[in-house]
C-alpha cells in the first residue's frame, strides 16, 4: 500500500507537470511554444488544393521519382509565395477503384484568397537558360543580394522545352579535374542544339545560368562553343546535388502536367468558431461525465475522474509531441474517446461491486475487479483499434484525423485505466471493513 | 433471463425499426453531398445586412451556373451549391454576391470537388465500412476461438454482424429522414460517424460475449450444469448496468458536442447519439439473445 501511495503521489506530480506543459505551450508567449497544437485548415482557416498529376508521359515508369520532384518544385513555389508552414504532399489514390491516380495536395494555412496561389502553383515548371548581364559581372555581394533575377540575368530564349533529357555521369579523364566527380549531361533536340550552339559560340567565357522557376540552380561558365547539342555542367557538387539537379532538369523539361481537381477554403472566422465551440463542448462533456461518475460511483468515481484528467492531459501531450494535426473531426474523435476511456473504469467498478456483493473484502474485490475486467477491456478495445486502423488506412485527411485521435485515445485510455486508476484505488483501499467504507466503494443506489 | 426469454419480442422490435429505416432510404433517398457527387459550395457572409436574395439570384443567373441552390444561412450568410465551378467562375460568383460595394461579400468557406474525386470517396467509404465489418468479425472469431462449445466461435462473429447491420442501418435511416426535414446531406463526416458506431457497438457487444465466455469456462471447470440460455441470460443481466452506464457517459460527451460543439459537428454528434443508442440496444437485446437462438437451431 505504501508503494501504491508513493506511486499515486508520483502520478499526481506527473499530472500537474503535464497539465502545466499543455497550458504553457498554448499560452501566447509561454514556454514550450513550439509545442502548440497543430490545427487543421478547418480550425485555423486556409486553403487545401488537390491536383491530379498526369503521369502517363513519364518515361521509364519511374513515377515515384517524378512525383517527388513535382513535390519539390511545388514546395519551392509555395515557399516563394511566403505561406507559413505550407504542407505539400503526394498521394496515390485509387487504391479501391483499381485505376491508380496520383495526387498532389497543397495545404496553405491562412491563405483564403486562392486565385494567386492557384496561378502560382498551377503553371508547369519552367526551365530557362539565362546569360549573365555584362553589368552584373561587377556587382558587389550586397548588390547581388538586392537585385532581382532579371537584373542579373538576361533570357536567351532557350528553355526546358528544347531539352530532351539530362543524366548524371562521372568524369573519367582528368583535365584539371579529379576523376570520378559527378557532372550533369544535357541533351537538346534539333532546335535546341542550334540555339545552344549559337549562344555558346557568341558568349564564350560568360556565365550561362540554369534557372528553374525563377531560381538559379546552377551557373556554369561557357567553356567552349557546343554545336552537337550535348552540354555538361560540372561544378563543385556532390553526387546527391547532381542527382537532384538531373531530376529537376528532367522533370522541369518534361513536367508532369497537373490539373486542379478540388479545392477547399475555410475563412478564419469559421475556423475560430469551430475551435472555441469544440473546446467548450469538450470541457462541458468532461464535466458532465465527472459529475455522473462521482454521483454514481462515489469514491472510485472520484478517482476515475482524476484518472480521466490524466488521460486527457496525456493524450493532449501526445497530440502535441507527435504532432497530430487537429481538425474538427479530430476533436470529435477525441471527445468520443473520453467517453470510451471511462468505459474501462466502469467495467472495473461494476466488477468490483459484484465481488463485494459476493462477500469479498474491499481489497480482494479490487484485485478481482481488475483481473477479471482486463479481458473485456482488452478485447473490446482491440476492436476499436481495428476500426481506427482501417479508417486511417482508407480515409481522406478528415477521416484520418478522426481515426488518429480515436486510435491514440483508445491506446492511452487502456494505459490510464489499468495503471493510473489501479494505483490510485490500491493506494486508498482500506484493509479494514466498515459499513461506511463499503458505502464509499460501492455504487449506484443499492446500498 | 427476462431478455433471453422474451427475445422474440426484442427481435421483432428491432426488425420493425430496421424495416422503417430501410423504408426511409426509399422514401427520402440518399441526398449525397459534394464530397461524393462532386460540385461546388460557396458560403459568403456580409458585415452589414444581407442583401435581398432576389438580387443575388439575378446576378448568379447571368453566370450560366446550371441548376444551383442558393440558401440564406445564419444571420448574414448565403450558401450556394452548384455544379463544379472553375476558378474563374468562382471568382465571378463571389463578385456576384456583392450587390453593394459598401457591404462586400466575404468568403466564409468554399469547396470544389471534382466528380472523379467524389466517386472515389464514395467507393472508399463503402469499402471502409465493409473492411471494418470484415476485420471485426475475423477478430471475434479469433478472440473466441477457445469457446466452441456449445456454439462455435464463428457464430459469435455472425451474431455480431447482425448487430452491426442493425447499428448502421438505424442511424443511417434516421439521418436520411433528418436531413430531409432539416436540410443537410450525406457527407464524409456522416460516414465517419457510422464507422465510429461500428467500433463502439462491437466494443459493447464484446463485453457481454466476454462474460458469456467466462461463465462457460467457469462452468466447465466446476462441472456446473446450466443451459446455454441460462448462461447468456446471466451474462446479459450482469453486464447490463455497465452497458447502460458506459453508453450514458458517451451520451453525455456527445450531447455536449451536439448542443455546443458548433455547426460542423452537430449532425455528426446527432448521428452518433442515435448510433450509440442502437448499439447499446443491439448488444443487449440482439447479439446475445441471438446466440441462444443459434444454439437452439443447432439442436434441431
Amino acid at each position: 500500500m505504501t508503494k501504491h501511495r508513493f506511486l499515486s503521489l508520483l502520478l499526481l506530480i506527473v499530472l500537474v507537470f503535464l497539465g502545466y506543459f499543455v497550458y504553457q505551450s498554448q499560452k501566447p508567449g509561454g514556454h514550450f511554444q513550439q509545442y502548440a497544437f497543430k490545427l487543421g485548415l478547418d480550425l485555423n482557416g486556409g486553403t487545401e488544393l488537390t491536383y491530379r498529376a498526369d503521369v502517363s508521359n513519364v518515361v521509364g515508369g519511374d513515377v515515384n521519382a517524378a512525383m517527388d520532384s513535382l513535390r519539390n518544385v511545388i514546395e519551392r513555389r509555395v515557399n516563394i509565395f511566403g505561406v507559413s508552414e505550407p504542407v505539400v504532399q503526394t498521394e496515390q489514390a485509387g487504391l479501391v477503384s483499381g485505376q491508380t491516380d496520383y495526387r498532389l495536395i497543397v495545404d496553405l494555412p491562412g491563405v483564403t484568397n486562392i486565385d494567386q496561389a492557384i496561378a502560382l502553383i498551377g503553371q508547369t515548371p519552367q526551365l530557362e537558360f539565362m546569360l549573365e548581364r555584362p553589368e552584373a559581372k561587377n556587382f558587389s555581394q550586397a548588390q547581388l543580394a538586392s537585385s532581382t533575377l532579371d537584373q542579373i540575368y538576361a533570357p536567351t530564349g532557350l528553355t526546358g522545352q528544347y531539352l530532351t533529357g539530362a543524366s548524371l555521369q562521372f568524369t573519367n579523364t582528368g583535365t584539371g579535374q579529379v576523376a570520378g566527380s559527378p557532372e550533369v549531361a544535357l541533351t537538346f533536340n534539333d532546335q535546341g542544339t542550334a540555339l545552344f550552339s549559337q549562344i555558346t559560340t557568341q558568349h564564350k567565357g560568360e556565365v550561362l545560368a540554369i534557372v528553374l522557376d525563377g531560381q538559379v540552380i546552377s551557373a556554369p561558365v561557357i567553356q567552349d562553343a557546343i554545336t552537337d547539342g550535348k552540354a555538361v555542367i560540372n561544378g563543385t557538387f556532390t553526387a546527391d546535388q547532381a542527382k537532384t539537379l538531373v531530376q529537376n532538369l528532367n522533370y522541369g523539361a518534361l513536367p508532369v502536367p497537373i490539373t486542379l481537381v478540388s479545392s477547399q477554403t475555410i475563412g478564419a472566422s469559421l475556423g475560430a468558431d469551430a475551435k472555441t465551440q469544440g473546446v467548450k463542448a469538450g470541457a462541458i462533456g468532461f464535466l458532465l461525465i465527472v459529475i455522473f461518475l462521482i454521483l454514481w460511483y462515489r469514491l472510485p468515481g472520484l478517482l476515475a475522474s482524476i484518472s480521466l484528467s490524466m488521460y486527457i492531459v496525456l493524450s493532449l501531450t501526445v497530440f502535441k509531441l507527435i504532432p497530430v494535426t487537429l481538425s474538427a473531426a479530430g476533436i470529435a474523435g477525441f471527445i468520443l474517446s473520453i467517453g470510451m476511456a471511462v468505459d474501462a473504469n466502469i467495467l472495473i467498478f461494476e466488477r468490483m461491486k459484484e465481488e463485494l456483493k459476493r462477500g469479498k473484502t474491499i481489497y480482494d474485490a479490487l484485485h478481482e475487479g481488475f483481473t477479471r475486467a482486463w479481458l473485456s477491456i482488452r478485447d473490446s478495445n482491440i476492436s476499436s483499434i481495428i476500426t481506427a486502423i482501417v479508417l486511417f488506412w482508407l480515409g481522406t485527411s478528415a477521416i484520418k484525423g478522426f481515426a488518429l485521435t480515436l486510435g491514440l485515445g483508445v491506446l492511452i485510455s487502456m494505459f490510464t485505466a489499468i495503471t493510473v486508476s489501479r494505483t490510485f484505488l490500491f493506494a486508498i483501499a482500506p484493509k479494514t471493513q466498515s459499513k461506511f467504507k463499503k458505502f464509499l466503494f460501492s455504487n449506484g443506489f443499492h446500498f | 433471463m427476462f431478455i433471453v426469454n422474451h427475445r422474440k419480442f426484442f427481435f421483432t422490435l428491432a426488425a420493425i425499426l430496421v424495416a422503417s429505416a430501410i423504408a426511409s432510404f426509399f422514401i427520402f433517398g440518399f441526398n449525397l453531398g459534394i464530397d461524393f457527387k462532386g460540385g461546388s459550395l460557396v458560403e459568403v457572409s456580409y458585415s452589414a445586412a444581407r442583401p435581398d436574395i432576389g438580387s443575388v439570384e439575378a446576378g448568379l443567373n447571368s453566370l450560366n451556373l446550371g441548376d444551383y441552390v442558393l440558401t440564406p444561412s445564419g444571420t448574414s450568410e448565403f450558401i450556394l451549391k452548384s455544379r463544379e465551378l472553375s476558378q474563374t467562375e468562382q471568382t465571378s460568383v463571389i463578385s456576384a454576391f456583392t450587390i453593394d460595394r459598401a457591404n462586400p461579400a466575404t468568403v466564409v468557406q468554399s469547396t470544389t470537388i471534382g466528380p472523379s474525386v467524389g466517386s472515389e470517396m464514395e467507393s472508399k467509404a463503402l469499402y471502409a465500412i465493409g473492411m471494418v465489418i470484415l476485420c471485426i468479425v475475423l477478430f471475434i472469431t479469433f478472440a473466441f476461438r477457445k469457446v466452441s462449445q456449445p456454439v462455435s466461435s464463428w457464430k459469435y462473429g455472425f451474431a455480431t454482424i447482425v448487430a452491426l447491420c442493425h447499428d448502421v442501418i438505424l442511424p443511417a435511416g434516421f439521418y436520411v429522414a433528418y436531413i430531409h426535414f432539416h436540410g443537410g446531406e450525406i457527407d464524409l463526416l456522416f460516414v465517419t460517424a457510422l464507422l465510429a458506431i461500428l467500433g463502439y457497438s462491437v466494443h459493447d457487444t464484446i463485453v457481454v460475449f466476454d462474460r458469456v465466455r467466462e461463465h462457460l469456462r467457469v462452468n466447465q471447470s466446476t462441472k456446473t450444469k446450466e443451459t446455454f440460455a441460462e448462461t447468456v441470460g446471466k451474462s446479459v443481466s450482469e453486464t447490463f448496468g455497465r452497458s447502460i452506464n458506459t453508453s450514458l457517459t458517451i451520451f453525455l460527451a456527445l450531447l455536449a458536442l451536439f448542443l455546443i460543439g458548433g455547426e460542423t459537428t452537430k449532425d455528426f454528434a446527432l448521428t452518433l447519439i442515435v448510433g450509440i443508442i442502437a448499439g447499446t440496444y443491439s448488444s443487449i437485446f440482439i447479439a446475445s439473445p441471438l446466440l441462444v437462438t443459434l444454439e437452439a437451431m443447432q439442436k434441431k
